[in-house]
């Protein structure tokens, strides 16, 4: 598998990249680049290693081996002595790198002690040092656009999975990312309520120009917002391409077999 | 300052004392175990007679000091050896905390095992016996464990009445000798050598039956 | 007890009244103080714990232990009788409450420990999505969250360290154990006093024990747990 050349800066790079967990290897020795505004979207059996991909860029896992890099920095490992060696990236590191990217979840990860405003307000306000005003103003204009206005006062675990979906999308854009990585974010959901998610973060992708690394398995979506499409196998990508000639005329059997396994 | 030679003199003294600490916890813990068990059954009897006022005697011990329980029950009930008292109040006080252990072992018991019961038509003593208690017994045996080490950190107590176990024998001999310092530093030792081990057997056991 | 004896059992209880509730008091501040001292070392230990640091884990381990395991009779007993002989001799009211504070805090600090590990990652995993540091996470997601964990166990170390509280008589603590057992001595009014006692022991273990319900209720209802135990 060749090194994919983007044309521009990078915006996120794997070097080398393996994953390990005990002696289960998910991903093995991967490199990718997504170009700024690009959007990518993952697809492939369960246990090929999309999910560990947004969890390492969340780095919510550390590599095992090889290097992940955020625009063009190191942002796994940090540059460390004289010779600038790269050593695991501590918090001290992490903490302002980590702002520019955003993170929505299968199973939502609301914070239960906090109102639905409250939810959306809190990191802006104690990470990014917002006073309560301003805070509040962000946070009501992106309940506005998920269509939430009037549930600022609501307990998250009152609202439908849909619901808590869109005021997660709402947290994570209040932090005005530039990289957002979209886990499964309909698969915890009842079926009618997939819609209204997915036509919140088209709205989205249509509106901004947010980097985004989306792991789905609904193809419509993937198919209407991405630039571009990776099939993993394995820990390793299979094929990639536009989802058009991706997804109508894959060049791999298994590529082919995986998607009439998810019709 | 610590003195060499009044440790050497304590020990010996401290170590008859655990003697007893240890009877005191054995017998004391098995009338923990039966009664606990009672109060348990007895609490979840279908006559309201009998289920509420033991609920309640049992709460109104559990949530009284042990210590005032031993001095009531010494000059209340004469003519029983201090041992014999001490051990049947403190018993009778844990059996309080083990009902309701039992209690919440028997309620871990899954509904669908009752219902299993009444579609085999099985007699409700045997439902008991063979099918809720065996269930019931491994999810509390690690909560036992632990209340039977803190039953024993507890046995100091009953040197209010007089009864010879270590901490009484370590303030005996510190007064005698005024050696307070060694003797009470030994029988803290001996309590924490005692139940470190004891604690981590109960941890292992509870991670074993965890799965 | 004979019909005169009762007389003069409620006369003297009328007599004994200030005393009492003197006593009573006594009771209630060893108890408040000996809790909050405790409050204090569950939070330093229980998240000591949880350092990432060997040494610093390893030395709260330890301290739990050994505070645990040593028997809160022993601990107190030697803080009064042993400590001296080292050169420092506290008050016994503050005896009783460092015993109690480090014996309970380190019961406690099992409750911190665990209540903290029984939030689920994913939260913390939120809060990193969100640019959050290690304290910001723990203060403000993870600690809200542990609290309605906490607070049935406190509840139930806090009758417990009430429950312990008569031994301060044994240290020359004037407390309501003592002064009951002063009026016992003067009366010979031995079961109803000791039945006074018991009750007046009871009632406020059932108003400390409304009062933790009351902040488990509030803690569930701020965390949406609907019909939280009542």
């Amino acid at each position: 598998m060749p090194i994919e050349t983007v044309p521009g800066p990078e915006k996120v790079r794997f070097d080398r990249v393996t994953k390990r967990f005990g002696d289960q290897t998910v991903l093995d020795g991967l490199d990718l680049a997504v170009a700024p505004g690009e959007r990518v979207t993952l697809i492939g059996p369960s246990g090929s290693g999309k999910t560990t991909i947004l969890r390492l860029l969340m780095t919510l896992e550390r590599v095992t081996d090889g290097v992940v890099h955020v625009d063009g920095e190191p942002f796994s490992h940090m540059p460390s002595g004289p010779g600038g060696k790269l050593v695991p990236a501590d918090e001290r590191y992490l903490a302002p790198r980590r702002r520019r990217v955003g993170m929505v979840f299968q199973q939502f990860n609301l914070f239960p002690h906090l109102s639905v405003l409250a939810n959306v307000t809190e990191a802006p306000r104690h990470v990014l040092g917002l006073d309560a005003d301003e805070a509040a103003a962000r946070a009501r204009d992106l309940l506005g656009l998920v269509g939430l206005a009037d549930k600022e006062d609501a307990h998250p675990t009152r609202l439908s999975g849909g619901q808590q979906q869109r005021v997660a999308i709402a947290r994570a854009l209040a932090m005005r990312p530039e990289l957002l990585l979209l886990d499964e974010v309909t698969s915890a959901l009842d079926p009618e309520l997939v819609a209204e998610v997915l036509d919140v973060l088209r709205d989205v992708a249509a509106g901004t120009d947010i980097t985004m690394l989306c792991v789905t398995h609904e193809m419509a979506f993937a198919r209407d917002v991405s630039d571009r499409l990776l099939m993993f196998d394995r820990g390793r990508v299979l094929e990639s391409g536009p989802p058009g000639k991706l997804l109508d005329a894959p060049e791999h059997e298994r590529t082919r077999e995986f998607l009439r396994s998810i019709r | 300052m610590w003195d060499m030679d009044a440790a050497r003199a304590a020990l010996p003294v401290v170590l008859s004392g655990f003697g007893v600490t240890l009877l005191a916890t054995v017998l004391g813990f098995a009338v923990a175990v039966a009664a606990g068990l009672g109060i348990a059954l007895l609490g979840r009897s279908r006559s309201r007679w009998i289920a509420l006022p033991v609920g309640a005697l049992a709460s109104f011990v559990r949530s009284t000091p042990v210590m005032v329980q031993l001095f009531a029950a010494w000059v209340l009930v004469p003519g029983l050896d201090a041992l014999a008292l001490g051990v049947l109040v403190l018993g009778l006080h844990y059996a309080t905390y083990l009902s309701e252990v039992y209690r919440a072992g028997i309620d871990a018991v899954p509904k669908g095992q009752w219902e299993a019961c009444t579609a085999l038509s099985l007699p409700r003593r045997r439902v008991w016996r063979a099918v809720v208690l065996p269930q019931a017994v491994r999810k509390v045996l690690p909560s036992l464990g632990n209340y039977a080490i803190s039953m024993f950190k507890e046995t100091p107590f009953l040197s209010v009445i007089a009864v010879d176990e270590m901490v009484h024998e370590a303030n005996a001999f510190g007064s005698t000798h005024f050696a307070y310092l060694e003797s009470f530093t030994l029988a803290a030792a001996v309590f924490l050598i005692a139940s470190w081990p004891t604690s981590l057997l109960v941890r292992r056991l509870e991670a074993r039956l965890a799965h | 007890m004979t019909g005169s004896g009762t007389a003069v059992f409620l006369s003297e209880l009328g007599r004994a009244l200030p005393a009492i509730t003197e006593g009573l008091l006594v009771t209630l501040e060893a108890t408040g103080l000996g809790a909050a001292l405790a409050l204090l070392v569950a939070f330093a230990l229980g998240l000591a714990a949880r350092s990432r640091l060997l040494p610093v884990r390893g030395a709260a381990r330890f301290a739990v232990e050994l505070l645990r395991g040593t028997s809160l009779y022993v601990q107190l007993f030697w803080l009064f009788f042993a400590l001296p002989m080292l050169g420092f001799r506290l008050e016994p009211m503050a005896c009783g409450v460092l015993a109690f504070g480090l014996n309970y805090g380190a019961y406690g600090a099992e409750v911190v420990r665990g209540s903290i590990a029984a939030v689920p990652a994913a939260q913390t995993e939120a809060a990193i999505a969100l640019g959050m540091g290690p304290g910001l996470r723990l203060r403000r997601i993870v600690l809200p969250q542990a609290y309605a964990l906490m607070v049935p166990p406190f509840k139930n170390l806090l009758i417990q360290l009430l429950k312990a509280t008569p031994l301060l008589s044994l240290v020359t603590v004037a407390d309501l154990t003592f002064r009951i057992d002063q009026l016992r001595a003067a009366t010979g009014g031995t079961a109803a006093a000791y039945l006074l006692l018991l009750l007046l022991y009871f009632c406020v273990a059932a108003l400390l024990g409304a009062g933790m319900n009351a902040l488990e209720r509030r803690a569930q209802a701020r965390l949406g747990v609907v019909g939280g135990d009542a």
